[in-house]
């Protein structure tokens, strides 16, 4: 192509125009995420009343040291964060899997069943609360009368039993979780080219094989998103432990704890600050380790 | 942490969030014109005492009262209030876990000159940073007005005073009298006679204590009286405010006691809120309920709330019954509200039976603090809780406001949980956490 010159790419104009698209964002995201996030690892090496600044005093590892020794709460917590991440990933995202396969058969109502399993994922927090209290309720619970241990003295109080209480709130998180897997393996699945099952079909794999063979490992950026969404989910998990009880009483989480020191008259800055850059440091590991695995896996590829 | 009502609150408080903020740019606005047109002399006179000729003066009130029946009762003594002085009185009135999540940055920010807050160490601790006006002046006009106990409970760490009280409301055991007649059951005024007590009641198949503390506060009620009747009142008072070690035979004596009360308390106290035990009571299906007499708002049915008694917590080793849990709600002044004569008078407008009077007309479920207020108004029960706080010795204000918030909410909440469930509690534990809080502040 001997007529084709290289071309000057951009503009001085596209140039600005690029700067500012990229400079605006980036400046946003400097002030309105890395700075108060360097600001809370920064306090959580002080203490600090809240009050005047003059007031904040260096306190180098003493707020580690009372989270990892002292402080109750914060040990269950982290147990609770990884039972929470396990649950996730080998109940509540395998259902959402296999919800989402048997709703791309072609089934009648499958849209009706689509919409059943995704409703959970749009109802506003307090309506789940409201939901999970009629259900677990000791005296009135739905649960207790299916057991038939309603009213009577061996009746299980799902939310106030710190045995089971944890159990409980998973299941509410699992109700959730599945439906939002769910709808992104439907979307998933719709993307994978059939001529990859006809294939296979002719290859003469069976259902099973067809689909963890060929099917499953298709949809690999799938794959990747919900992995990262699992574990995001289980260590943000927040919403359905502080609508039960505020994360006491054997519903501990990291992130609940976060915000009972942080947030409120009973503020402690430095412990709250403490505890939300251990939840940080956690959360980097698995999103740096995917990142780098998809971007460095692309960067090869291309 | 909640006021103990605020669990109550089910109104929506959303709508009313955005239109206070509104009312509240638009008063700091006022309330700035307003301040610069008072003469700056107005900061010296103050042993001057209410100067009640000249009118028009302005000031702000900041108000947690958020409830329908609260405000309309502080709208009634801000009525009362423009209508003698002349004053004006602008009032924001604040969602109030909002108000006392946001406390901190109120009262450094620009803050009303008057506002709604508690007695305790809640109140001292702003007084010790220099965020309150010492009104010591205010006081030479209402002090004859207050019992020895809540000037006791108006006093800052400096020996100055700073608050002045509105209201407040006893805890003790409240039952249902015509149930415990029917049973035989008598009331205890010692430790052994509720042993005793609670004994047979489990017997006759009835849960004897009512518990509730899915919350998690409520169960400090029976840690304070316990510590306050084998201890002291003194000894509480220095342990929440952390002058004292929690890590000592005192301390652990609270909870060996408070054992031999566990198994006679609801074993579903974790899973409830103190509405729910409310009803249990209301239902026969528990004999007693300690809990502050707001417990009361819970019967609905007239038949079931006119026969709600209550007895004190009994006595155990020391002090009798002489103190009584009794959170008072009152006023405060901000720093800056300190050099406005008008929010001075309005303070002490507040400590005269006269605004009390107008208070209680609309919001009858507290009890007035200042002596002289009309009493002809009270239900039996509620003169009967006037009478135990005016015969008390000392009034401990809840643990939740005698102490660091964190220490209450941080702290003392997953403690007493676990507590309650298995009996066992760390008190070694406990003062490594408190040692750590106490010395962030």
């Amino acid at each position: 192509m001997p007529r084709l010159r290289k071309v000057r790419r951009l503009s001085r104009r596209d140039k600005i125009v690029l700067a500012l698209m990229v400079a605006i964002p980036t400046l946003i995201e400097l002030i309105f995420v890395w700075l108060p996030t360097l600001m809370s690892v920064g306090l959580s090496f002080a203490k600090w009343n809240g009050l005047a600044l003059s007031d904040i005093r260096g306190a180098g590892l003493d707020n580690y040291k009372y989270v990892a020794q002292s402080y109750p709460p914060f040990w269950p917590a982290v147990q609770h964060n990884v039972l929470w991440l396990v649950f996730l990933a080998v109940i509540a995202t395998p259902l959402g899997l296999l919800l989402a396969v048997l709703l791309d058969q072609k089934i009648r109502g499958s849209r009706i069943y689509q919409s059943i399993f995704f409703v959970p994922v749009m109802l506003s927090l307090a309506l789940v609360g409201v939901i999970w209290q009629l259900f677990y309720q000791r005296d009135h619970g739905l649960l207790n009368y299916l057991l038939g241990t309603a009213e009577t003295p061996s009746a299980v109080d799902w939310f106030g039993d710190s045995n089971v209480n944890i159990w409980a709130a998973l299941v509410a998180a699992t109700w959730r979780h599945a439906g939002y897997v769910m709808l992104l393996y439907l979307a998933g699945l719709k993307g994978v080219d059939p001529a990859l099952k006809e294939a296979a079909a002719l290859d003469g794999a069976n259902a099973g094989q067809t689909f963890f063979r060929v099917v499953f490992p298709a949809m690999r950026p799938i794959n990747i998103v919900i992995v990262v969404i699992t574990i995001i989910e289980s260590l943000r998990a927040f919403d359905i432990v502080y609508v039960i009880n505020r994360g006491t009483n054997g519903l501990e989480l990291i992130s609940a704890l976060v915000i009972q020191n942080l947030v409120g008259e009973g503020q402690v800055i430095g412990v709250g600050s403490a505890l939300a850059t251990i939840l940080l440091v956690i959360s980097l590991v698995p999103i740096v380790f995917y990142l780098t695995r998809t971007f460095g896996k692309e960067a090869k590829e291309s | 942490m909640d006021t103990h009502r605020s669990g109550s609150s089910s109104e929506p408080s959303f709508t009313r969030t955005a239109l206070d903020r509104r009312t509240l740019l638009k008063t700091l606005g006022i309330g700035a014109v307003g301040l610069a047109g008072i003469p700056m002399l107005s900061a010296c006179t103050g042993g001057a005492g209410p100067s009640g000729g000249s009118s028009g003066k302005s000031l702000t009130f900041g108000s947690s009262a958020s409830d329908d029946v609260p405000k309309r009762a502080y709208q009634a003594v801000v009525d009362a209030f423009q209508k003698k002085s002349g004053d004006t009185v602008t009032t924001n009135v604040v969602p109030h876990n909002d108000f006392q999540n946001k406390i901190n940055s109120y009262l450094q920010g620009s803050p009303d000159d008057a506002f709604t807050w508690f007695a305790g160490y809640r109140m001292q601790y702003y007084a010790g940073k220099g965020l309150l006006a010492p009104i010591d002046d205010v006081w030479q006009q209402i002090g004859s007005n207050y019992s020895d106990a809540l000037k006791k409970a108006s006093t800052g760490p400096d020996g100055k005073m700073y608050f002045v009280p509105n209201y407040n409301y006893p805890w003790g055991f409240f039952y249902r009298k015509s149930f415990w007649a029917e049973k035989g059951y008598t009331v205890p005024t010692t430790f052994d006679d509720l042993k005793t007590l609670a004994a047979k009641m489990k017997k006759d198949g009835i849960i004897p204590i009512g518990y509730a503390d899915k919350d998690g506060w409520p169960a400090m009620g029976t840690f304070d009286y316990i510590n306050m009747r084998l201890n002291g009142y003194q000894f509480h008072v220095d342990l929440c405010a952390h002058k004292e070690s929690w890590n000592q035979p005192k301390v652990q004596a609270v909870f060996d006691t408070w054992k031999a009360l566990l198994p006679y308390q609801d074993p579903a106290a974790l899973g409830q809120t103190w509405q729910d035990a409310a009803q249990l009571l209301g239902q026969k299906k528990t004999g007693m309920y300690l809990l502050g007499s707001f417990v009361t708002q819970q019967f609905t049915d007239a038949a079931v709330l006119a026969e709600i008694d209550f007895f004190p917590f009994p006595s155990i080793a020391v002090e009798g019954q002489d103190s009584i849990e009794a959170p008072i709600d009152g006023l405060l002044l901000s720093k800056k509200g300190g050099q406005n004569q008008a929010a001075k008078d309005f303070l002490q407008f507040m400590g005269t039976p006269e605004a009390q009077n107008a208070y209680y007309a609309v919001d009858t479920s507290n009890i007035a603090t200042a002596k002289g207020a009309d009493t002809s108004k009270f239900s039996p029960l509620n003169k009967k809780c006037a009478d135990a706080i005016a015969n008390a010795k000392n009034i401990s204000q809840f643990f939740d406001r005698d102490a660091l918030p964190a220490m209450a909410n941080n702290v003392m909440i997953p403690a007493l949980q676990s507590f309650i469930k298995d009996g066992t509690v760390d008190i070694k534990n406990l003062e490594s956490q408190a040692a750590t809080l106490y010395a962030a502040q």
